[in-house]
């Protein structure tokens, strides 16, 4: 299950906030402390988890302490679902 | 003729309960402080920097947050009589070196006594500094004097006089950082009166803004103009903005507030990343302004705010616009108050070819211009062509301006400031429009600048890095602005010569370019785009012809961005 989420966000990430269809990213890659998905991305990414898992991220947690990686992001949906 | 400190102790006098400021926080409780606590919070720091021997006159760069700190460091620098300047927080983006390069170069030039920041912050700054600069203090914001109540004959900031410089404003990265725009205490407050009464304010309004104060946007119209004439400011973080613009909304409601400033992407941000859910009970009719202003202004972008917002009592006589620049201290022009947007269609190949803005012809491409107003009162406007003589309505030139709230200088910077002026004390602002029976739109840029989300951005600056790049033809880099019409901002690309025809390495250096931006500037790059040898368009004198370069890779590329 995790792996599936893990690709399927970073097949989102790539193609609608990088839109550098081409490249990959690792389960294990910084996205935020990185500036890979920049501050005004964040909230696309949140709403994407919403909208894919119905799973909520408050604002408040959009930062790298709360996750850094898809692998932390996976793991915060499920723990959440 | 008055300054900042004889406002502050008047409204210590004669209104110290009324609440001046509030600072939102996501997931704290908001905080409101009155007058009193606003000045005597500032106290504590003013008490400091004269403790510790700043003179007045002397600069003091804030290197703070949103929050309480920045607030009374500020206030606190003014009533001692320094000279504040505040510079951009480090973002996680930002590699640490980068950042305090910039610093240096601030430094460096603008020669402060003093720089305030939080404790946990010192140890990024201080390899910035050298034994031999000008800063003799880094203030702890943990160290400093607590609030007390005002001795005002003992403060530096009542010998200072109206014309004297008050605070710096800079714009940013390195090139930025390193033009100071110097205003007198009288400029700001001419420029308040002026824009007073365009705004029609009042002191029933109450003015929401998540701008950042480093910039003049945020600092000027969403900070000393509500502090400086009595009105209410709710005062929101940028990082919690960016993140849940939502907050934004709320925060209208829950304080009614009246005035907003907004850059033209933050009208498509909200309209397009905002959720109905978010806005339960949220009521909007209180808006009476939300002015546009600090980047190119598109219609379609304010109408879909003002749609997505309408069933929550937003109306759509609120959205407005105002043409500005820190050399003016802010306002240039700004939109009659309740009137609707004054748009203008024009043909498109007239303004491509002959500088000119003639109605749009059925059947030929054209372009839509949103008109940003006339001037306010006590500032002039021309349009001037390179003889500086006096265009006729819809020719378009340079936009000239005359007022009564220009700059004092470019702090330091003699050379700059030498070149401020044409002849009869008007300013060449290096922007392109056209009048039309008063009414100013604006065209284009004469400088290369890129204006990012309001933010504006240096092109040689991120030149300079990608030029670091292992591949990269030292000299041969052009990076520019197109303008995303679904985000309603520029985004920045960069063309790179490289000699290498081998496409794993060609993949590598667009990825080393990427992250070096990325690291070194804070900016997201749109495209890398490689080219080979001969490709580059330099000038006749061998420059960087980057505007020549936009429209070849637009034309090459496939990319959908625009002008």
């Amino acid at each position: 299950m995790s792996q599936e989420i893990i690709a399927h966000l970073a097949n989102r990430i790539v193609t609608e906030i990088l839109k550098q269809p081409k490249k990959t990213i690792a389960p294990t890659d910084k996205l935020i402390s990185s500036g890979l998905i920049d501050s005004f991305s964040l909230v696309d990414l949140s709403l994407m988890v919403e909208d894919d898992y119905g799973v909520h991220i408050d604002d408040t947690e959009l930062n790298a302490d709360t996750f850094d990686t898809l692998e932390q992001l996976a793991s915060l949906i499920e723990a959440r679902q | 003729m008055t300054t900042f400190p004889e406002r502050l102790k008047q409204a210590y006098e004669t209104q110290p309960d009324f609440t001046i400021l509030t600072l939102l926080h996501a997931g704290q409780e908001d905080l409101s402080l009155t007058y009193r606590d606003l000045i005597e919070g500032s106290v504590g720091y003013a008490s400091t920097y004269a403790s510790l021997g700043i003179q007045p006159g002397e600069v003091v760069i804030l290197i703070l947050e949103h929050g309480r700190d920045l607030v009374f460091a500020f206030w606190g620098a003014i009533l001692h009589g320094a000279i504040p300047a505040i510079m951009p927080f480090l973002t996680e983006k930002l590699l640490p070196e980068r950042y305090r390069a910039d610093l240096a170069a601030l430094v460096a030039v603008t020669q402060p006594a003093a720089i305030v920041t939080y404790p946990e912050f010192e140890v990024e700054i201080r390899p910035a500094l050298k034994p031999d600069d000008s800063v003799r203090h880094v203030i702890l914001s943990t160290l400093v004097d607590a609030p007390h109540k005002p001795d005002f004959a003992s403060l530096g900031g009542f010998n200072r006089h109206a014309n004297q410089t008050v605070l710096l404003q800079h714009s940013s990265g390195t090139t930025g950082l390193q033009k100071g725009v110097a205003l007198s205490h009288q400029a700001v407050f001419n420029q308040l009166g002026n824009l007073r009464k365009a705004l029609q304010q009042t002191e029933n309004d109450v003015l929401v803004s998540w701008l950042p104060l480093y910039h003049d946007m945020g600092l000027i119209a969403g900070f000393l103009l509500p502090i400086l004439s009595g009105i209410h400011l709710v005062l929101m973080s940028p990082f919690d903005w960016v993140r849940a613009p939502y907050r934004l909304l709320q925060a209208v409601s829950k304080y009614r507030g009246t005035l907003t400033w907004l850059p033209n992407f933050a009208y498509y941000f909200c309209a397009q990343k905002i959720r109905d859910r978010q806005l339960e009970g949220v009521d909007l009719s209180s808006w009476r302004a939300v002015i546009n202003c600090s980047e190119p202004v598109r219609d379609d972008g304010q109408h879909a705010f003002a749609e997505k917002f309408a069933p929550y009592g937003f109306h759509k006589e609120a959205l407005s616009v105002s043409y500005a620049m820190a050399e003016n201290v802010f306002a240039v022009t700004q939109t009659p108050m309740g009137a609707p947007l004054i748009l203008d269609e024009i043909d498109r190949e007239a303004l491509q070819t002959q500088n000119l803005a003639i109605p749009a012809i059925d059947g030929k491409a054209s372009v839509r211009m949103v008109s940003c107003g006339p001037a306010i009162p006590n500032v002039e406007l021309r349009i001037v062509n390179p003889e500086n003589e006096t265009l006729p309505d819809r020719s378009i030139g340079e936009v000239a301006v005359r007022s009564n709230c220009m700059l004092n200088e470019y702090y330091h910077r003699p050379d700059a400031t030498e070149k401020l002026m044409i002849p009869g004390g008007w300013y060449l602002t290096g922007d392109f429009g056209y009048l039309v029976a008063g009414e100013l739109y604006i065209t284009g840029r004469k400088k290369d600048l890129i204006i990012v989300g309001g933010k504006n951005i240096y092109p040689q600056d991120l030149e300079i890095l990608a030029m670091e790049v292992e591949g990269v033809h030292p000299g041969r880099v052009s990076a520019f602005g197109v303008f995303d019409e679904s985000k309603g901002t520029e985004d920045v690309v960069i063309v790179a010569e490289v000699e290498s025809e081998d496409s794993a390495e060609r993949e590598k250096i667009e990825e080393n370019i990427r992250a070096v931006i990325t690291r070194g500037s804070a900016v997201a790059l749109r495209n890398v785009y490689l080219v080979g040898p001969g490709w580059m368009v330099k000038t006749s004198s061998g420059k960087n012809a980057r505007l020549a370069n936009r429209d070849k890779y637009l034309k090459e590329s496939g990319d959908s961005a625009t002008i």
